[in-house]
């Protein structure tokens, strides 16, 4: 039986699950050679977490709980490491932020 | 040619820019279609390498900034998700450049009809992509524009502002485009001057073109004397703006230490993105009108818009204006077609009106309101029972929310001076929370002069004594009855305005996020 895990976290990321933040985050995703999907309810649609297009195409905003689930080889550890990501807020911090 | 052509559009980016108008054109140049399928699948994979090689080049002479779009752009390309539509439709018999271009509108479109300003905006890097794939298919070089030229067309990929040498100015002027744009950002951080949704022009532009991206709009076939004033006016943009930026980081006081709020109007909650909110005092209007597209917008969707702004701004406040739509703001579907506009069934008249659209509203707001300092203004009161009205309905609405045991609150309730009814006779709304003064509307209404009518324009001006003096009688009205007044109108930015506004005795301005720091080293020359 392979290994299976599931967890959900929220976006706090100013403009959500877009451009850059989903550069990082499908990059950390290939890394591990589980079979990975986000959605943005309990009950899909899933998402490919390794394609960019995939998880752009989930249009997640800022407040968003995110759910992403993992299959095979390292699973625990991928939804580890991929909650862990949108939880620093995917190491931008305010650098985003420009003043007017 | 005729005499000067003037576009209006929306500043991006603020600054000046004189220069040959250059045009951004689309891909043109005729794909030869080869023999075989494979070949075909051959020539798409070697233009997506060529393409993916020169956004690697491009990002090795960029800041972090635009290494982040670019890295984004180069993820897009590498992603079977992308390109597996156009290889299957080439193993179905089409050409190479077909099936690209087909693959990738496909995906375009899923992104412009997105109801999020900044997901909208992801469409012109999708567009490079496309473009960058189809040049390197049929090997159609660029053409290379002028030193300072001013790039103009429908919008400009992000790779050819990145790949274009500003050094010696330039600027950017769009018939569409987007401030929420990659582009927008890379040109404010560089300092570019760009100005978006000029719409269609008349006729085809050409020659020497004057950029002004500090108020939005360009002109074309310039006068002597029009020339020499945008010169003046450039010099001083660069100037106040050096000197501006000391200022922004603090709070704002006048010469002799009075201190003055200075929060920023907003029209999209997306607005916000850019600013820190450390700069100001607050949004001292949130406009709703963005909301009211093509369709009416649903509780939901407005809760969430003004639930961003609230947890933005923190515990300072965030002054939301129901809808302003009629005037020469039509909204299909809502508002009513008449002879008149600006004197007809606007603001809270049409509200009033329309009492199903107007609740929706109210209950968004009231939910809104447990996520930060919420304050609401209605606008276009004439007389106190309109807002005798609106009140009563919030508090409708607020009984019916908690019946059903929704989280709300009541946020304080107040009023634009607009109609000069209410800037002549303030005392019969003594018993409201906050007054905002809507100089624009206040101004066209003293001085009967459509705000949107070219030919009256030189009689639009807040500092015309008359105008001048019903802010002072409001502001001191206020003063004396303990009600905040404050001003959201064009003058509270305007240099050339705020000193008069101080004296009549106005200490909370509230102005376009781009003028923050300008209006700010303003008030610090006024000695009031």
């Amino acid at each position: 039986m392979s290994a299976s895990a599931e967890a959900t976290v929220l976006i706090t990321h100013e403009v959500g699950l877009h451009a850059r933040p989903s550069v990082k985050f499908t990059k950390l995703a290939k890394t591990f050679s589980a079979e990975i999907e986000v959605a943005l309810a309990a009950n899909g649609p899933w998402f490919d977490a390794k394609s960019i297009v995939k998880v752009m195409a989930a249009k997640a905003p800022k407040g968003t709980m995110l759910h992403i689930r993992a299959k095979g080889d390292g699973a625990g550890e991928a939804v580890g490491a991929l909650v862990e990501l949108v939880r620093r807020d995917f190491d931008e911090g305010a650098d985003h932020v420009r003043t007017a | 040619m005729s005499g000067p052509l003037k576009l209006t559009g929306i500043s991006a980016s603020a600054g000046y820019a004189e220069g040959p108008l250059f045009y951004l054109e689309p891909v043109a140049a005729r794909y030869a279609r080869k023999a075989t399928a494979a070949d075909e699948t051959a020539a798409l994979e070697a233009a997506i390498g060529v393409a993916a090689a020169r956004l690697a080049g491009l990002m090795e002479t960029t800041n972090e900034e635009a290494a982040g779009i670019l890295e984004f752009q180069v993820a897009m390309l590498e992603d079977d998700a992308l390109t597996g539509p156009a290889f299957a439709a080439i193993d179905a018999g089409q050409p190479a450049d077909m099936a690209w271009r087909q693959a990738l509108d496909a995906e375009i479109a899923g992104y412009e009809t997105s109801d999020q300003d900044y997901f909208r905006a992801r469409a012109a890097d999708m567009r490079d992509i496309r473009d960058q794939v189809l040049r390197a298919l049929t090997e159609d070089g660029e053409v290379v524009a002028p030193a300072g030229a001013i790039f103009y067309g429908e919008d400009i990929a992000p790779t050819r502002f990145l790949e274009t040498d500003w050094s010696s100015g330039g600027g950017i002027a769009l018939k569409a485009g987007s401030a929420a744009s990659h582009v927008a950002m890379l040109a404010r951080s560089r300092g570019v001057p760009m100005v978006v949704g000029l719409g269609a022009s008349p006729a085809h532009l050409a020659g020497i073109a004057l950029l002004d991206a500090e108020h939005g709009g360009i002109v074309l076939s310039p006068s002597k004397a029009e020339i020499e004033a945008f010169r003046r006016s450039s010099s001083s943009f660069a100037a106040r703006r050096d000197q501006a930026e000391t200022y922004l980081a603090r709070p704002a006081a006048t010469k002799a230490g009075t201190a003055v709020r200075v929060q920023v109007n907003i029209a999209d909650p997306s607005d916000v993105d850019g600013i820190d909110i450390s700069t100001c005092d607050g949004v001292g209007l949130m406009r709703t009108e963005f909301l009211f597209g093509k369709t009416l917008p649903d509780e939901e969707t407005q809760y969430l818009a003004y639930r961003k702004v609230l947890e933005w701004a923190g515990d300072k406040p965030v002054t939301i204006r129901t809808v302003d739509a009629g005037g020469d703001k039509p909204v299909p579907g809502f508002t009513v077609e008449e002879g008149n506009p600006f004197l007809g069934l606007r603001g809270i008249r049409l509200s009033l009106a329309r009492l199903e659209v107007f609740r929706v509203q109210i209950r968004a707001l009231l939910r809104a309101a447990m996520y930060g300092n919420l304050k609401v203004m209605f606008p276009m009161i004439a007389v106190m029972d309109e807002y005798q009205r609106a009140t009563a309905l919030f508090a409708e609405e607020q009984a019916g929310l908690s019946a059903r045991g929704v989280a709300s609150k009541m946020p304080p309730l107040g009023i634009m001076v607009e109609v000069p009814s209410v800037a002549i006779a303030p005392e019969a709304f003594s018993a409201i929370a906050f007054f905002s003064i809507g100089s624009n509307d206040l101004t066209q209404y003293v001085m009967a002069a459509a705000r949107d009518n070219a030919s009256v324009a030189h009689l639009n001006s807040v500092r015309h004594p008359a105008v001048l003096r019903l802010i002072a009688s409001v502001a001191a009205f206020g003063q004396a009855n303990k009600i905040p007044v404050s001003l959201c109108g064009d003058a509270g930015g305007d240099p050339a305005s705020i000193p008069a506004l101080l004296e009549a005795g106005l200490r909370d301005l509230s102005v376009v996020p781009a003028q923050l720091a300008m209006a700010k080293a303003a008030i610090a020359d006024v000695s009031v």
